[in-house]
């Protein structure tokens, strides 16, 4: 089993109502249904991967993200999740607000752009980086918004919205990397709720 | 059996006839003493009876959806593109249904029946029929088959449309709904649409009030010209300039006489043909039954709380420059089936030719159709 979607499976209650933004194949509504129940849909716009999940039984929706989630009503969702294509979107921030109109929670995964093999490459090659975890060259790269932790997480701290919970793993996804993790992690993954009011926090403090 | 006339054609199809003799209440009142329904299938019922696939037709459509009647026929059913041995709809895999509707002009009950009460035929006194009646009929002659649940039900435009209400009406008995290029009702455009076209018939001094059989007269303009309008909504600006252009059949614009473009003789021939093969009064009965839809009306016009009826499954398709039927209309059928909890996919497929796309051998749209019934008939054991 992929570890990724293990680790995600462990962030989501048994029985949610998902909806995974850019779901791909569906493997992970697929083992979300299996191991949790989950009524889950996908959205998608690559034709092939829509093709390959109406073949597997995955509720599937063609749309582009960049059009917008204007058409989910607010709280249709329990969970609304995001794995590794908020840095391919044409307005993250908007996103980031539309999930968690439509969804109680959201999970956010995304690559690390502050990673040290970025750092090196930036550094002392004067190139782009191309990692692991980032693939693509600049010139046909789908990711238009790459950020590093450290950006993700000011930009969520200053839109107030609630960090439940929050690791980073390696590129195989199996170690949580807890020390300097925007030098040496790979993928953060992020479980948010929404805005508290002010003065208030989660943890009582 | 006769030899299949082409690799992925059934053949030699014969038409069939369920004769129904119990009296059926329309949603309008009505009763009718009894009423024929003809149909075809199309590949072998299972020995669990469990590979059922129901095909409904569209406004103008019949049982006729695959093969030919004799090796003479020039044209196969309408919907052959779909419907065969290792096509989307195969029938290797299913036992196809496919029936003419109550009302209809290819055989089962409609008009041109006669009314036991008066002896004459029924004509423009042929009772409205509506979507839900189709359901409970296509339900009855399922019975009479011996088919307890379909596998699924599948119908593209007015076709799509009795899919979505058998989800809703028997949600015991369809375990898959096929909506294509659908809507959960019609718009105000739509209708008017519809309007025009009956207005055309009914104002034909052929037409007689809906009488002409009984005067050796047929509506032939006024159903030429409702075809003709039906058949521009049918395609798209980009699909008719794509085929036609501003080609000319004959004349030449520069002098400015006897011109005739290509597009008016296609429309011309395709509604002189269409006078030819249909009925007038079934073409008001059945734009009536696509005015009237609308299966949220039941419960309070909330199509949520109506597809929560529905236990059954949907793919739900649509094209591009289909602005009949467009996709944002199957659009609110999917955001409804999400709000109720169903399970519903859906795909939007590129293409050019407009509504009329659902009949059309479109690559991505019969590799989808037959991704879903692939699956399908793996889980019913087809």
């Amino acid at each position: 089993m992929r570890r990724d979607l293990e680790i995600i499976a462990e962030l989501v209650n048994p029985g949610a109502r998902v909806l995974d933004l850019g779901c791909g194949d569906g493997d992970l509504l697929r083992h979300l249904a299996s191991v949790k129940g989950v009524n889950g849909y996908g959205i998608e716009k690559d034709a092939d991967e829509i093709a390959i999940c109406i073949r597997a039984g995955v509720n599937v929706i063609e749309h582009d993200l960049d059009d917008g989630l204007s058409r989910f009503p607010d709280s249709s969702f329990d969970m609304v999740v995001m794995t590794e294509t908020l840095q391919a979107v044409a307005a993250p921030e908007r996103l980031l607000d539309e999930m968690l109109r439509i969804g109680e929670e959201c999970i956010v995964t995304f690559p690390n752009f502050g990673h040290w093999r970025c750092r090196v490459q930036l550094a002392s090659r004067g190139r782009m980086p191309v990692a692991r975890h980032i693939p693509h060259s600049w010139y046909d790269t789908p990711n238009i918004h790459l950020c590093t932790f450290r950006d993700f997480e000011e930009l969520v701290t200053a839109k107030g919205i609630d960090i439940i919970e929050r690791f980073v793993v390696d590129a195989s996804y199996e170690k949580r990397v807890r020390r300097v993790p925007n030098l040496f992690g790979t993928i953060a993954f992020y479980r948010l709720g929404r805005a508290l009011p002010l003065g208030r926090c989660r943890h009582g403090g | 059996m006769q030899a299949n006339d082409q690799p992925g054609s059934v053949g030699i199809v014969v038409p069939q006839t369920a004769r129904f003799d119990a009296p059926l209440t329309l949603q309008c009142g009505v009763t009718l003493p009894g009423f024929e329904l003809v149909y075809e299938t199309y590949g072998e019922l299972n020995a669990s009876r469990s590979n059922a696939l129901l095909v409904c037709h569209a406004l103008s459509g019949d049982h006729h959806a695959a093969g030919r009647h004799s090796p003479e026929d020039a044209k196969p059913g309408w919907w052959d593109t779909c419907i065969g041995p290792g096509k989307p709809i195969d029938t290797n895999l299913f036992h196809v249904v496919s029936l003419n509707n109550l009302g209809g002009c290819n055989g089962s009950t409609g008009p041109r029946f006669t009314d036991s009460s008066t002896g004459e035929p029924y004509g423009a006194n042929f009772p409205t029929v509506t979507v839900k009646d189709w359901v409970r009929s296509q339900a009855m002659l399922a019975d009479r088959l011996g088919i307890e649940r379909f596998a699924a039900v599948v119908g593209g435009s007015l076709g799509g449309m009795q899919a979505l209400q058998w989800a809703i009406d028997e949600p015991e008995r369809i375990a898959n709904a096929v909506v294509i290029a659908a809507a959960p009702k019609l718009s105000a455009q739509n209708i008017a649409f519809n309007e025009i076209a009956r207005q055309a018939i009914v104002s034909d001094p052929d037409f007689h009030q809906g009488t002409y059989f009984r005067k050796g007269a047929n509506p032939d303009k006024g159903l030429m010209l409702a075809r003709m309008l039906g058949h521009v909504t049918y395609l798209s600006d980009g699909g008719m300039g794509d085929r036609f252009g501003r080609e000319l059949k004959s004349g030449d614009i520069g002098s400015a006489q006897d011109v005739q473009f290509q597009v008016e003789s296609y429309l011309h021939y395709q509604g002189t043909s269409f006078s030819r093969r249909f009925d007038a009064n079934t073409y008001i009965l059945m734009t009536r039954a696509l005015d009237y839809f609308d299966p949220a009306l039941d419960f309070g016009g909330d199509l949520v709380r109506a597809l929560g009826q529905a236990r059954a499954k949907f793919l739900v398709l649509s094209f591009t420059s289909d602005w009949r039927f467009s996709p944002e209309r199957s659009g609110e059928i999917v955001d409804a089936l999400i709000a109720a909890g169903r399970d519903v996919a859906n795909a939007t497929v590129h293409s050019t030719a407009g509504h009329d796309s659902f009949l059309l051998p479109i690559e991505r749209y019969c590799d989808l159709l037959g991704a879903y019934l692939g699956r399908v008939a793996a889980e019913v054991g087809g």
